[in-house]
């Protein structure tokens, strides 16, 4: 059993993904409660006056367009962020979650909802409040994960991942005391917000998204060549000529930025940053040159279809997308946990 | 030419690992370094690599402090074989030979020949589609070998090559001991320096212009191959009663237990 010999050739996966991108965000804008055939765009663009035609185009436009695009970017960069972190971390079951930036960020926004209280819900900044909540609530998280896990001599990779299990609970702890604070109204957005959902989709998160989709995609792939001789161990990187402090800090701030700003604009969509890069390292490799691109097709693609399932799957009503990609994700987690038992077993 | 530490220390908390040690690597020469577990031999390996800065002491490359180059530049000059190595992503071993040429920016046409020529070298062609973490242990140490003789594969202008091994042969059957030796030597013969760390001592002597023998982090005997090998000096530095002949084919001394 070679599994070498199952790999596909990298370039025409990447190729395969980019075509099915477009085709998957095709399907998201036609599914919802109310069906849209692409058939019916044209009218709807270009001649929205007749009356159902404008509540069509403000379905396409306002509802669907900014939420399938939110999913897109959203998509991208966690499955990026998952990507980076299981390259610095060496162990392909790492996720951003493991170094506490989503506990983090979850935290973060539960405190804003909850301090901010009844003012939140009549305000404009209410939302953009949250979002930045839980920003500053990932980036704590890691910054105290980072300078307990770095020393002088380089970044321990297990100190790491034990101080990213203690932020974890002690950000558990405080969303605890945040939800038993909070009155009835809080408690449902708290623990709604917490499932992930792209519902309060919008231009302006959409922006944001797409800004920090930008940076990572702009700057991840200058990674790869380190983050592929990291994967031989620290010291080896450094003796292919990696400067390994450089890429680790640059690897942490991006993750920070790029998870907790999808927490905070989606809430807590789980298994994406985990399950994609893991399936594309056994589609086509270890390589980072092409896991990374990959996983940022891929992780549109499974963003978009869920929410599209979503939508659709008890409508009129909607179930949180990240039960869905829970859901979806979950199979595949585990037969890839029975594979490497298999594995290990067999060698 | 060479790379040269002089009077270098290092500390730990208190214990002293290495003190005021002297070693020379030239250009086309084999140094062996020797010695008891926890002589200080692969510490000093690491401040050698620039991968360590030493407590006191300095050490040169081709006359400027090591702490004076880039990393990269380091990187194109000296390749390093560690001990153990603990790559489980399932690379294959042509993509882990390949990543020998990180440093370098050669193109992908020369990289890939450089990759193929190095497998062959040390007799893993078929292993190059093989995935790495499913390969025996003399396998990986094979692959590992390959890819730091990649790093240094093609001469610098202006600049001498390094090889720095800890224990390189510490898996390998006999076969490919002798084959390690042969490349070794090749090696050496094209103007690389080169500085093996390992316990052998008959591989040692056979391989080595220099041996080093270490003791409680000093250098306890430094000299070719014919006045090292000594019962005299075995003896104080490993504590065994060895008999010292020569080997009836090549001459070469050889310690019989």
């Amino acid at each position: 059993m070679l599994a070498g010999h199952r790999r596909y050739r990298p370039r025409s996966l990447l190729l395969g993904l980019a075509i099915a991108l477009p085709f998957a965000l095709l399907i998201a804008l036609m599914s919802g409660p109310v069906f849209i055939s692409p058939l019916d765009w044209p009218a709807i663009i270009f001649d929205p006056g007749a009356s159902l035609r404008e509540q069509d185009f403000l379905i396409l436009s306002s509802i669907r367009l900014p939420r399938l695009l939110l999913g897109c970017f959203i998509g991208i960069n966690l499955a990026v962020c998952g990507a980076a972190m299981q390259g610095l971390f060496r162990n392909s079951l790492a996720d951003p979650s493991l170094i506490g930036v989503t506990s983090g960020a979850s935290a973060g926004a539960s405190c804003v909802i909850v301090l901010g209280g009844g003012w939140l819900e009549s305000a404009a900044a209410g939302l953009p409040l949250v979002a930045f909540g839980a920003s500053v609530g990932g980036l704590i998280a890691v910054v105290i994960v980072y300078r307990i896990a770095t020393s002088a001599s380089g970044t321990a990779v297990a100190t790491m991942l034990l101080a990213g299990i203690a932020i974890s609970a002690v950000a558990g702890a405080l969303n605890n005391l945040f939800s038993y604070f909070a009155d009835n109204d809080m408690l449902r957005r708290i623990s709604l917000w917490q499932m992930g959902s792209l519902d309060g989709a919008n231009w302006y998160r959409v922006t944001i998204a797409f800004v920090v989709a930008s940076v990572l995609i702009a700057v991840l792939p200058r990674c790869s060549a380190g983050l592929n001789a990291l994967l031989l161990g620290e010291s080896e990187a450094r003796h292919l000529g990696i400067d390994v402090e450089r890429l680790k800090r640059r690897l942490i701030v991006l993750t920070a930025v790029g998870v907790g700003s999808a927490v905070a604009l989606a809430g807590v969509i789980a298994f994406v940053g985990l399950v994609i890069p893991h399936v594309l390292r056994l589609l086509v490799g270890p390589d980072h040159r092409y896991v990374i691109p990959g996983s940022a097709l891929a992780g549109a693609i499974l963003l978009v279809l869920a929410d599209s399932l979503a939508r659709v799957i008890v409508s009129p009503a909607e179930l949180p997308t990240g039960i869905l990609t829970a859901l979806l994700g979950a199979p595949v987690f585990f037969s890839l946990l029975w594979q490497q038992r298999a594995m290990s077993s067999s060698l | 030419m060479s790379l040269s530490a002089s009077q270098i220390s290092l500390q730990f908390a208190r214990a002293e690992i290495i003190s005021r040690v002297d070693i020379d690597i030239e250009p086309g020469k084999i140094v062996t370094v020797l010695g008891p577990n926890g002589a200080g031999k692969s510490s000093l390996l690491r401040i050698l690599c620039g991968q360590w800065a030493p407590s006191v002491g300095q050490v040169r490359l081709d006359g400027q402090l090591t702490s004076a180059y880039s990393i990269q530049a380091l990187a194109r000059t000296i390749a390093v074989m560690p001990q153990y190595s603990t790559l489980n992503f399932a690379f294959s071993a042509a993509e882990v030979v390949a990543l020998g040429r990180t440093p370098h920016a050669t193109g992908r046409q020369i990289d890939r020949e450089i990759t193929r020529a190095a497998l062959s070298l040390v007799d893993a062609d078929h292993l190059a589609s093989r995935l790495y973490p499913e390969l025996s242990g003399g396998e990986k140490q094979r692959v590992q070998l390959a890819r730091i003789l990649a790093q240094i594969w093609t001469p610098q202008p202006q600049q001498s090559r390094y090889l720095l091994l800890d224990e390189p042969t510490s898996s390998f059957d006999l076969a490919h001991q002798q084959m390690m030796v042969k490349i070794l030597r090749r090696f050496a013969a094209d103007g690389v320096g080169i500085l093996v760390v390992m316990h052998d001592l008959n591989l040692a002597a056979q391989l080595a212009d220099r041996m080093v023998l270490m003791k409680d982090g000093r250098i306890a005997a430094a000299d070719c191959p014919a006045h090292v090998m000594q019962t005299s000096v075995i003896n104080q530095v490993f504590d065994v009663d060895v008999a010292i002949i020569n080997h009836p084919r090549t001459g070469n001394p050889m310690a019989l237990l």
